[in-house]
């Protein structure tokens, strides 16, 4: 019988920050431009260009930190760490070491033990670097700069995750604090949000931690819970055998399931980290930290607790809602306009996951106003348009964001209101159905939803059907069959 | 020589002996109409013509770019829009200050083609007065050195004497001035590679506070300790490049917003009052006796014009060096990295992978020296050495600051030699690093502490060699050393050679 083990876990979290230019110089940092084209003497690394910090990425990057419980290092520091690579162009990263904006925080998460704290070691500012692409034909590499020098924040917890559901659980709730803040878009698989696993095992009830092994390359939820499943495995399968986990980085290929190493602590670079001497301290005011703690938003927690007080919509509504700022806001705004929270959230958990889903989109890619949205609603109301008609007027709300109300005008969908119009149709019907009529008198009542489906195909959509199934009925009841 | 009789000799002798002119006094000329910036540009490239071969002053001559742009500048003179002081005046350029389309090479194999995609601030602010640049000066490579010699492209040679080198690293720049092949010139200062060159070379050479010329564009060595200055041929020149070059700068974060930038305003031949303090500790063993001896003179000169000198204590002065090269060599470490053979510059073509490519592009990009420093640098970042190094020379940076603000808590400049001897021979520094190292005793507290110094000449020697005299200030204080300069320079008689003939040793 083998021992129980215990994983203990560790994460280090980048993310890119939304600012519109990079970190150190004014260009932009806007995703797929040409190669080399966001770029300039500062971000390539040329000879005598010099870095000038963006102040917004210490003013999102001091957000987080307030937000996860930060203290603040209000003189901190720029430093180089010195490495070759070619998708670095000045050979150093300027990054922080010694004083990092923010440090010694945490979050709680939720887990099947309860309520948990997850701390935060440290938060620090960096660049991200350029991106190499790999020729085979040519059997050459190229590099494209337009990504180096994009405002990175790091997030380092400290060891106290214990299974890949908490992990989950943190990443979440970053991810949740982060987006609430406007920061990032924390997307995983586009790399906004990047997550590298510390990992190790122990005997359970020890006291000490084991040698850990750093996991990369993890751009999905999926491949986070694979990755932690695998290597736990692997270090247990190790040490079972007799062997020692050695401290190395392993690249996951989830593709495979499996693991291999990148580099070993031997070949572990030494970094020669030392004060960036372009780069003057940054002093972050007692009063800067008030105004930035004065601008936080309502986070999540709050806003689910606030919802179930003011708003009577499910349970699970709540949570889709509230996952995505975007959507929540939206929700408020538009059920403030209309008056009616029910419907919106009907609209948000039916039609806009749909297509959401559909045009694989994230929460955030909504384009559509609460203005819009809150007129649609009120058009289905006073029954100006019946209910299909509403979900195509929504479709082209979610799309182009267009104003129902000229919308459903100049697409002349409105639902005819001449009852002499509707009956002269209904009367159509009739005439033209006499078998379906036959067998409506006979007692067969479905024979009913043909005719009105008939009446609506005449009228184009545009009719209010609970309407034409009254006088339906009316007119089949009040015309004698002596009559035929 | 006063305006009027300057101007006859214009107009009598003609463009030949324009070369002779400071750039305050050409400037004026091309604005009165007595000559023009074309005239000015060929007269210089004459004088290139003539003396080139020998002092080997220039990296890069760039004759047809020079003529057009002098071309430009002078339609923008006739037309009203060029009316500063510096219109129409030739420049020279240390070859480590960015110039689109024109190479900068830092003096090094591994920059050989390398052309900047866009000019530094400070001669973009020259142009913008209407500077014209002639072109590229030698130099020690990426400023490493103190003479010269060190350049991947030939040495330069010392205009008094082409035995001697004209010092370093700024050398093209200093001897380029005192051989009248460019009015003026800009250099770089990190340890005191603006006013030593300029000590040897007989001219006046001057690094402002840190923080007040911009350093972007400058390629970096030591960034917190680089900044840029003039080399001119006398103070009015180096108060009016000066002033022509210091503007906050948004693009470099260590850029200083100053108010006080009219440093022409303190070209005043009066030093009353001012209290002059002489470290008793740089007059002692180390110093050539004909330097002192000179030094003390010029000393007595600004005394009789009314100003207290006195010799003091000025503390930590044996701790320079070692902090300085400790600083400059980890900067320039990392500063470095970029040259790697990936983006520009030199590649070892037949380089088998990366890191092979990154070995021999680097191997045989930089020379020794550079590479010394590199190594030096590198040791003292690396892991288990910082605290013991690095830290201890950032410590004793502040402590060598505290010891100058307390001098300055007394006196309003602080005089000095600038090397401790006149020009060396050539090859005579390069066989022993250590001693050229400790050569720039006197001038990198100056950059440590962030001060503004100013090297002028103040004699010659037995040989016949330039000596220096340096004055230093507390850091803003640049109108009192441009006072003083200016003063001593009035009442001790003009000094600099300003390319002329008979002090031309052709």
């Amino acid at each position: 019988m083998s021992k129980e083990y215990e994983t203990v876990i560790g994460l280090e979290v980048h993310v890119e920050l939304a600012t519109r230019t990079k970190i150190f110089c004014g260009c932009s940092t806007a995703f797929g431009g040409a190669p080399n084209t966001h770029t300039c003497p500062v971000c390539t690394g040329m000879p005598g260009s010099l870095p000038v910090l963006n102040r917004q990425v210490v003013e999102y990057a001091l957000a987080v930190g307030l937000a996860v419980n930060c203290h603040v290092n209000q003189l901190c520091k720029f430093d180089r760490k010195n490495y070759f690579y070619p998708d670095n162009p000045q050979n150093y990263q300027i990054s922080q070491l010694y004083l990092p904006i923010c440090h010694d925080g945490f979050v709680e998460i939720e887990t099947e033990g309860g309520l948990r704290r997850v701390g935060i070691h440290e938060i620090h500012m960096e660049e991200d670097a350029g991106k190499l692409i790999h020729d085979e034909w040519e059997d050459c590499s190229l590099v494209d700069y337009n990504r180096s020098g994009v405002p990175l924040i790091e997030i380092v917890s400290e060891p106290d995750m214990r299974s890949a559901p908490e992990v989950i659980a943190y990443l979440e709730k970053l991810r949740m604090i982060i987006q609430y803040l406007g920061a990032s878009d924390c997307k995983l698989q586009e790399g906004s949000m990047r997550a590298d696993v510390n990992i190790s095992v122990r005997e359970a009830g020890s006291g000490k931690l084991g040698t850990r092994t750093e996991m990369k390359n993890l751009n999905s939820f999926t491949a986070i819970t694979h990755a932690i499943e695998g290597e736990r495995q692997r270090q247990i399968d190790l040490i079972e055998a007799g062997g020692e986990v050695i401290q190395e980085t392993r690249r996951w290929d989830d593709a495979r399931g499996d693991s291999y190493p990148m580099r070993s602590k031997e070949d572990a670079q030494d970094y020669r980290y030392f004060p960036d001497p372009d780069l003057v301290p940054v002093w972050i005011s007692d009063e800067w930290i008030a105004r930035v703690k004065e601008r936080e938003p309502e986070f999540r927690d709050r806003k689910r607790q606030r919802y179930r007080e003011e708003y009577d919509i499910p349970e699970y509504d709540i949570d889709i809602i509230t996952g995505s700022k975007r959507m929540a806001d939206l929700f408020e705004e538009t059920a403030a306009l209309c008056g009616q929270p029910k419907k919106v959230s009907n609209w948000l958990m039916g039609e806009t996951l749909r297509l959401l889903k559909e045009k694989s989109l994230d929460p955030e890619d909504i384009r559509f106003s609460p203005e819009n949205l809150a007129k649609l609603i009120g058009l289905a109301d006073r029954k100006v348009i019946n209910s299909s008609v509403a979900k195509e007027v929504f479709q082209a709300v979610f799309e182009q964001d267009v104003d129902p109300e000229k919308y459903v005008e100049e697409k002349g969908l409105g639902t005819v209101s001449d009852e002499g119009a509707l009956r002269r149709t209904i009367e159509e019907v009739i005439a033209g159905n006499p078998q379906s009529v036959e067998d409506y008198r006979n007692g067969k009542e479905k024979a009913i939803g043909f005719l009105v489906g008939q009446t609506m195909k005449a009228m184009k959509g545009k009719a209010d059907p609970a309407g034409v199934n009254r006088i339906l009925r009316e007119l089949l009841q009040g015309r004698p069959l002596e009559q035929e | 020589m006063t305006e009027r009789a300057m101007t006859k000799d214009v107009k009598r002798d003609g463009p030949k002996d324009l070369c002779a002119l400071s750039a305050a006094e050409l400037g004026r000329a091309v604005r009165a109409g007595e000559t023009t910036a074309v005239e000015a540009m060929e007269a210089v490239l004459e004088r290139i013509g003539e003396r080139e071969q020998l002092y080997h002053c220039y990296v890069t001559v760039d004759r047809e770019g020079a003529l057009r742009r002098a071309e430009k500048v002078q339609k923008q003179i006739e037309a009203g829009e060029l009316t500063g002081p510096l219109a129409g005046v030739p420049v020279a350029l240390k070859d480590n200050l960015c110039t689109e389309g024109m190479r900068t090479t830092c003096a090094s194999r591994i920059l050989e083609n390398f052309v900047p995609a866009y000019t530094a601030e400070a001669v973009r602010l020259l142009e913008q007065a209407g500077a014209v640049v002639i072109g590229k000066t030698n130099m020690d490579e990426f400023a490493m050195g103190s003479t010269t010699e060190t350049s991947y492209y030939g040495v330069t040679r010392n205009p008094w004497n082409p035995d001697h080198v004209p010092g370093g690293s700024s050398g093209g720049s200093a001897a380029a001035v005192a051989s009248g092949e460019c009015f003026f010139a800009l250099g770089s200062d990190t340890g005191g590679s603006i006013r030593q060159p300029a000590s040897f070379c007989g001219v006046v050479g001057m690094k402002p506070t840190y923080g007040t010329v911009s350093r972007y564009g400058l390629v970096a060595y030591g960034s917190s300790l680089d900044q840029i200055g003039p080399l001119t041929k006398n103070v009015t020149d180096c108060a009016l490049v000066l002033e022509t070059i210091s503007a906050h700068d948004p693009k470099d974060s260590t850029s200083l917003e100053r108010q006080d930038t009219d440093f022409t305003s303190a070209l005043v031949k009066d030093v009353r009052g001012m209290k002059i303090g002489i470290p008793r500790d740089y007059l002692g063993e180390g110093l050539d006796r004909e330097v002192r001896e000179a030094l003390l003179a010029a000393a007595e000169v600004l005394r009789r014009q009314g100003a207290s000198v006195e010799e003091f204590d000025l503390s930590l002065v044996d701790y320079a060096i070692p902090a300085y090269y400790t600083i400059a060599a980890a900067e320039a470490s990392s500063n470095l990295e970029r040259f790697d053979g990936i983006k520009y510059g030199y590649r070892a073509q037949e380089a088998q992978g990366l890191h092979e490519m990154y070995k021999m592009t680097r191997s045989r990009g930089f020379g020794a020296e550079v590479k010394r420093r590199i190594m030096l640098g590198s040791f003292v970042l690396s892991s288990g050495y910082y605290d013991a190094y690095y830290l201890r020379a950032l410590r004793v940076k502040a402590m060598i600051k505290k010891a100058f603000d307390e001098a300055f808590a007394r006196y309003d400049l602080i005089l000095g030699p600038v090397a401790p001897t006149t020009a060396p021979r050539l090859g005579e520094s390069l066989a022993d690093p250590l001693k050229m190292y400790l050569g720039d005793i006197y001038t990198i507290s100056v950059n440590l502490a962030g001060l503004p110094g100013i090297s002028l000449p103040c004699g010659r020697d037995s040989r016949g060699l330039p000596i220096g005299l340096q004055l230093i200030g507390d850091c803003f204080q640049e109108k009192k050393l441009i006072r003083a300069a200016y003063t001593y320079e009035q009442a001790a008689g003009r000094q600099a050679p300003g390319g002329k003939e008979e002090e031309a040793h052709v």
